[in-house]
């Protein structure tokens, strides 16, 4: 059986969420069994996970979920997975996934891989890919282990009305007392976060000025983007860090990244060269960035943006 | 305070990626191999940062061969009081986790810290299984850290913003952008790190579940299509029509 941890924020589930059922209903295929989807804790819209493919959704209900301790979630998981004998476990590949999957091996004593960006491959062996070197090379995985632990790239593959809602059923699974207090957590509503964002609209030091970026935030508006920045304009404080994409900031793999005033360097290509299509903006032509974009328009971003801008509303109009 | 900092060797950021033997290595002819950033960066320069302010010691330990203690010894440059290196060629981080684990188990470290992952594999495991395997509590990508007595208060980023947490106790984290700022090494600490211990320690038995068969690079950009600047019309109609992105 293939168990997918159906993960959500403040009681909500996001596309992440889907697509990682969808992959695990997929493998389920593979291996010629069942997917489960597992829920831990309250959230909206349960009835729907079985829709993306999971054949049963299971919940496991505790006030010592309430909050993030990767140590509670982990053991929670680990005894679904074992009660369940689950021979696959799937988890996003968010920051959520990321401090729980080196746990989940540790504790099935599973071979793991994370951010996987494919399905298994069984022609020899189990088999998956995933990103290496900040996206400069796809390196290919052999899990020997009785028992697999992988977390799924957000945007690997699109999620898909492949199965039928299904009722929730209640696990009754051991849940430790978390050992972490959280305190406070602080979101930005409103707005897709960079991790997960399908469009993405960024800009560099060619912006000259913080006081500039309303044509940035314009574009995005209409676009329905999410906003970006490179490492030098973030450092300054011209925008908030948590918009830094690049090698130390946030790697992201939209479908659509444009870059406006942004050289690319190469720890900035490491953070956005999974992009599926880059437009690169600079009015300097021997601009590297060029070199690893999609679409490339030579000229003053201060009048190119604000014509794109009017082209994407026209287009909306049409 | 008692500090153990987990660092490893990766190839510098600008290292151009090739591979060999049938593309199941890594080619490192010509390359040129770093602490991994966010272990050097991050990590251990809070480490050193609490340890300045409380006192103690800061251990720092790595899993691989010889040609790892250039690194090791800029570690105890920057001001690491000790090096512990687990002599073997680490296949997979369960394998580096469970080693660092192994060590660690009995000798009550306060805190210990890993970069959030390292910059060629991107794999962020570690931290979280040398977590599970000392059944520690565990923060991952932490932007902040501040100590109240044995209490800890920790920044980290989640998506779309941050969450705030408490520990009381001994725990692991993976430093982020933000928990502390690089150290460049001077004369007097590059010369004391050559007397500083290093102790190279066997490894213990470890399965490896998980393993890299095969690498391959992305196939080739095409080169890029220019667009008039004066016509946006026309990269609208490319992104919706040819690249169907919007």
């Amino acid at each position: 059986m293939v168990l997918v941890i159906a993960e959500h924020q403040k009681g909500k589930f996001k596309k992440a969420t889907f697509e990682t059922i969808t992959y695990g209903a997929k493998t389920a295929e593979l291996l010629n069994t069942t997917c489960t989807a597992l829920v831990l804790g309250q959230a909206e819209g349960i009835d729907n996970l079985g829709t993306y493919g999971a054949s049963k959704v299971m919940q496991v209900n505790s006030d010592h979920l309430t909050s993030f301790d990767s140590q509670v979630y982990a053991a929670t998981i680990a005894n679904a997975a074992k009660e369940l004998g689950a021979k696959v476990v799937v988890i996003n590949h968010s920051t959520t996934g990321k401090s729980l999957l080196g746990r989940l091996a540790v504790r099935l004593e599973a071979g793991s891989v994370s951010g996987v960006n494919s399905l298994p491959s069984l022609d020899e062996g189990f088999k998956v890919n995933k990103n290496v070197f900040s996206g400069k090379a796809v390196a290919t995985f052999e899990i020997k282990s009785d028992v697999k632990v992988l977390s799924l790239m957000g945007n690997s593959i699109p999620p898909e009305e492949m199965g039928a809602a299904v009722g929730v059923e209640a696990l009754n699974v051991e849940v430790p007392t978390p050992k972490v207090k959280v305190l406070e957590v602080k979101t930005v509503d409103g707005i897709v976060p960079l991790p997960e964002a399908e469009l993405v609209v960024s800009a560099g030091r060619g912006m000259k000025d913080p006081g500039n970026w309303g044509i940035i935030d314009e574009l995005a508006g209409v676009l329905g983007a999410t906003t970006a920045c490179s490492r030098p304009v973030a450092d300054a404080g011209w925008r908030p860090h948590h918009e830094h994409v690049g090698q130390t900031g946030v790697a992201i793999l939209p479908n659509l990244y444009i870059a406006a005033g942004i050289s690319g360097a190469i720890q900035h290509l490491a953070g956005v060269n999974r992009s599926k299509v880059i437009v690169v903006i600079n009015k300097d032509p021997e601009a590297p960035f060029f070199k690893a974009a999609d679409y490339g328009v030579v000229g003053d971003l201060f009048e190119v943006v604000p014509k794109l801008t009017e082209a994407i509303k026209a287009f909306k109009a049409s | 305070m008692k500090l153990l900092v987990c660092v490893s060797k990766t190839p510098d950021t600008t290292a151009k990626i090739a591979f060999t033997n049938g593309n199941t290595e890594f080619d490192s002819a010509g390359v040129q191999y770093i602490m991994n950033p966010y272990d050097e960066w991050y990590a251990l320069v809070r480490a050193l940062e609490l340890k300045e302010a409380a006192g103690g010691t800061v251990t720092i330990i790595n899993v691989g061969t010889s040609d790892n203690d250039t690194v090791i010894r800029k570690g105890l440059a920057i001001g690491a009081d000790e090096a512990v290196r687990i002599d073997a060629d680490p296949k997979s981080a369960y394998f580096v986790a469970k080693q660092i684990a192994a060590y660690a188990i009995d000798k009550s470290f306060d805190i210990v810290f890993t970069g959030k992952e390292t910059i060629d594999f991107n794999g962020s495991e570690v931290g979280s299984m040398i977590a599970e395997a000392l059944d520690l509590p565990f923060i991952s990508y932490a932007t902040n850290l501040e100590m109240d007595g044995s209490s800890a208060k920790i920044s980290r980023d989640i998506e779309g913003g941050t969450e705030v947490a408490q520990i009381d106790g001994a725990f692991v984290l993976s430093a982020s952008k933000g928990l502390a700022e690089q150290r460049i090494p001077n004369m007097k600490g590059i010369m004391m790190a050559k007397r500083k211990p290093l102790n190279v320690i066997p490894p213990v038995d470890v399965a490896e579940h998980a393993v890299v068969v095969n690498y391959e690079l992305p196939p080739a950009k095409q080169s890029v299509k220019l667009i008039d600047p004066d016509n946006m019309t026309e990269l609208v109609r490319l992104l919706h029509e040819e690249a169907k992105v919007i």
